[in-house]
């Protein structure tokens, strides 16, 4: 070592390391204030994406996340300042609407804009909000965060599985969003209980900068994907083959713990609070669309519809929808049995390009009718 | 290497040095000893870590079997390169008694293991049974011997161990043959061959030692090769810091430092430490996030536009770097803890303004080794065969000297055509170099034209280097040749 040099002492490096690094960890609780999540390369450097972020493979150069600034930061919609000629209709939903197996373009969002439907007297333009997972009061969480992007009209798309009271939580957005979900639940005065313990909520530790990691991780790493969203225009997996949704169904009648016998409990068990209360959160018309799910043929297809659905729950839901929608009065649209068997891909409510097409000529319609 | 691992040989590295300094300030223990004991140490860290780094593969039992085969090569080099004429290098003298002590009863523990511990500790599944390894040591104990013996009086045995090592090589190299020597082992074993794959013989390193081994026969057979103890010897082969990823050190400058007196200071401590952390953060932060958006199979045919493609190939270019030159960095820390100074293998190889250059900077110990080994003595043949005229014997020893680094990498089309480029780039380079010397004689005396011109030069050698990179990261020439079109907006 140059003696002219000042001696450095390894022990008090480590030292002032240390406590460096501590005091960083722990003074990182006390930035939450700070959305992070809204600092985005997209929309910027990389051009926003067509649907929320969702992926659990590499290959989908997309991830899941549980920043819900983050994902709508990351969403086109976040970076296209409306026009005067646009009509802003948001797209609410399930994987049916965010688009499994369907390339953006082929989306119903995608498709409404392809198809560049009029109403009052503006172009309609569908930004797809859809996210995977059943759960209503997922989608509440994802409608009421995206009323600032200034939405004509609202459409949310359903279907029975997202109903059942004990699956409202159980969605990782859900759970992983305890802070917005018990503000909803006062604020729209919700069955759910906000002591659940399906909500996560985080400890001292998970506060810090260590128990954060996997959360600042995922951040990063969804402005990286942004390279291969901008290069490739992919943000799922399109297996070349995969198992189709199953034709052939067990002779079983129970959904969720109830069987055709308890078919007046149903209502009891369904979270028509959570969609009453999405359905008023807007002061612009809102579309409630019952989604198109597959009418099986095959065997005990006397019993069940599909492998979600035993038929008697689900004639029993239609007919509870179609009733709550008429007391409240709200822009209701039943298409359950709008697509053929073939239309669907690999589950009883994610249909095929074709399918999707029969869909969007139905909610074009829709919107039109809605808007006069 | 994991960081797990990296973490193991950190504290190992460092128990090491720190016992050696402590040893070596009690008065009463000599400096001899002490280089010895660490030598030892050494030794017996680096067999463990043969068989800890060593992955999983699936033919039964051959996470043990590969690293018993490394141990075995080595035993095997060193008897027949060890002269044996004084009382030091024999396998009788103590010290390498205890070495083969160790290197044969170290794996007879861990196979022994299986019999009284739950879980496999050092080998990533259990053991074979102790008989099989019995076995193993008889045989090995009767052909080493005989094969040292014919070493002794026919010096074609220096010659036949190194095409043996070469043919090892070319099997784990080329998909085809390992996948038939997977269907080969697996009939053998009275298994289905239908899941045999070329991955299967994943020999971990092996690429490393062989280079090693085969350094070591042909100095021996120049008369170059200093006299090493098997402890020595053993531990240059299977160093745990390089075992994985290198460098190729040379064994006598490895040797050198073995002997020499050692102590653990701060600053070395320091120094050390600095080089580790710089490995660790090129390696698992920059390396592993370019990683998720370097070049690829998937992504060459998925990339839409030139613009974009060019930001993956130069995230591969970037990747591969931090990668190796990370692994480099962590090897070299290590190693330094435990007092051995492994030789450089990067030196800001992307800022050198030609070809030749940045071949002095990239891999230079993998680079030294095929100029000593392979270019320089095909050379000195050409210039034998006086009928090649001179631009001829550079343009071919270029690209064949590239060529078979490119085959190092793995017996595939696309490091064959890697190696071409880099061959042919070099060639080029070499005549322009000779052209713009003897055309414009006064070009040095313009310092900003200079300036001007190396900065252009680091552009145009960078690029090169990127634009060859494309068949390195793909599997297929189809792959390469559709990514090149599209980067030219060709396609």
């Amino acid at each position: 070592m140059d003696p002219s040099k000042p001696r450095i002492h390894l022990f008090t490096i480590l030292l002032k390391a240390t406590i460096l690094f501590a005091l960083c960890n722990f003074a990182f609780p006390f930035l939450e204030g700070i959305p992070f999540g809204k600092f985005s390369l997209y929309n910027s450097i990389f051009p926003g994406r067509e649907r929320l972020p969702y992926g659990e493979v590499r290959e989908s150069y997309s991830l899941s996340l549980f920043d819900i600034d983050a994902m709508f930061a990351s969403h086109i919609i976040a970076g296209t300042e409306k026009t005067p000629g646009e009509y802003r209709v948001l797209l609410i939903g399930d994987s049916s609407v965010w688009g499994t197996l369907l390339q953006p373009e082929e989306t119903l969002a995608g498709q409404l804009n392809v198809k560049a439907v009029e109403a009052c007297g503006k172009t309609v333009h569908a930004y797809n909000l859809g996210y995977p997972t059943l759960s209503l009061l997922k989608e509440l969480m994802l409608l009421d965060h995206a009323l600032q992007y200034q939405p004509d009209m609202l459409i949310w798309l359903t279907t029975l599985e997202s109903f059942p009271k004990e699956r409202q939580l159980t969605s990782p957005l859900v759970a992983n969003n305890a802070a917005r979900v018990r503000e909803l639940i006062e604020r729209h005065d919700l069955s759910a209980d906000p002591n659940d313990p399906e909500l996560v909520d985080p400890s001292k530790w998970d506060q810090t900068f260590v128990g954060q990691r996997r959360a600042v991780a995922d951040l990063l790493r969804l402005q990286l994907y942004g390279t291969l969203w901008a290069s490739t225009g992919i943000d799922q997996v399109y297996p070349e083959d995969y198992v189709r949704a199953q034709i052939d169904l067990e002779p079983d009648d129970e959904f969720h713990g109830l069987t055709l016998a308890d078919r007046t409990s149903l209502q009891d068990a369904l979270a028509f609070d959570v969609l009453a209360a999405g359905m008023s959160a807007a002061s612009v018309p809102t579309l409630l669309v019952n989604e198109p799910i597959l009418i099986s043929n095959g065997l005990n297809s006397d019993i069940r519809y599909n492998f979600f659905y035993p038929r008697w729950a689900y004639d029993e839901y239609r007919q509870l929808l179609l009733e709550r929608s008429l007391e409240h009065g709200w822009n209701y649209f039943d298409f359950w049995d709008l697509a053929p068997m073939q239309e669907f891909t690999n589950s009883g409510v994610h249909l095929t390009p074709q399918g999707e097409a029969m869909l969007t000529d139905k909610i074009a319609e829709a919107i039109q009718t809605t808007c006069k | 290497m994991g960081l797990l691992q990296i973490g193991a040989s950190i504290l190992t590295a460092l128990l090491i040095g720190a016992l050696t300094s402590a040893a070596r300030r009690a008065a009463a223990v000599r400096t001899r000893f002490t280089q010895t004991a660490r030598t030892y140490l050494l030794l017996v860290f680096s067999i463990l870590a043969v068989y800890w780094f060593q992955p999983l593969v699936p033919l039964r039992s051959f996470d043990f079997w590969l690293p018993s085969l490394t141990l075995a090569l080595v035993v095997l080099t060193w008897f027949i390169t060890s002269s044996g004429g004084d009382r030091s290098s024999s396998w009788r003298a103590p010290q390498n008694l205890i070495a083969l002590l160790l290197i044969a009863g170290l794996p007879a523990l861990i196979d022994l293991s299986r019999y009284f511990l739950p879980e496999p500790l050092f080998t990533a599944a259990p053991p074979p049974r102790f008989i099989l390894f019995l076995f193993f040591v008889i045989v090995l104990a009767i052909a080493i011997p005989l094969i040292s013996w014919l070493s002794g009086r026919f010096r074609w045995v220096l010659s036949a161990a190194i095409v043996f090592l070469i043919i090892v090589l070319i099997i784990l190299k080329t998909p085809a043959l390992s996948l038939q020597t997977s269907v080969f082992l697996r009939t053998l074993m009275s298994r289905s061959s239908e899941n045999a794959s070329f991955t299967d013989l994943r020999w971990l390193g092996f690429s490393y030692i062989a280079f090693r081994l085969i350094h070591v026969l042909r100095d021996k057979q120049a008369n170059r090769l200093p006299e090493l103890s098997l402890a020595e010897f053993g531990t240059y082969v299977v160093f745990f810091p390089s075992l994985a990823a290198g460098p190729i050190d040379r064994a006598e400058r490895f040797a050198q430092d073995l002997r020499k007196e050692f102590a653990l200071t701060q600053d070395e401590t320091l120094l050390a430490g600095q080089r580790i952390a710089i490995g660790l953060f090129k390696k698992f932060v920059i390396a592993d996030t370019l990683a998720l958006i370097a070049l690829n199979d998937l992504l060459a045919t998925q990339v839409r536009t030139a613009g974009w493609m060019w930001v993956i190939v130069y995230a591969y270019t970037f990747q591969i770097y931090f990668d190796f030159s990370g692994y480099t960095d962590i090897a070299l820390g290590i190693a330094r803890l435990a007092g051995i100074n492994l030789p450089e293998n990067f030196a800001a190889p992307y800022l050198k303004p030609n070809l030749a250059q940045f071949w002095n900077s990239w891999h230079m110990t993998l680079t030294q080794w095929v100029r000593n080994y392979f270019f320089n003595p095909f050379n000195r043949w050409m210039r034998g065969a006086k009928s090649i005229p001179a631009w001829g014997m550079l343009l071919i020893g270029q690209v064949a000297t590239m060529a078979l680094i490119g085959l190092w990498h793995g017996i595939t089309l696309n490091f064959v055509l890697w190696g071409i480029w880099h061959g042919l780039g070099l060639f080029v380079q070499n005549r322009w170099s000779d052209f713009v010397r003897t055309r414009y004689p006064d070009l040095q005396q313009n310092r900003r034209l200079q300036t001007v011109l190396q900065i252009g030069s680091i552009l145009v050698t960078f690029h090169f280097v990127a634009l060859g990179w494309v068949f390195f990261a793909l599997s297929e020439p189809v792959l390469s040749w559709q990514v090149f079109l599209k980067l030219f907006n060709l396609l």
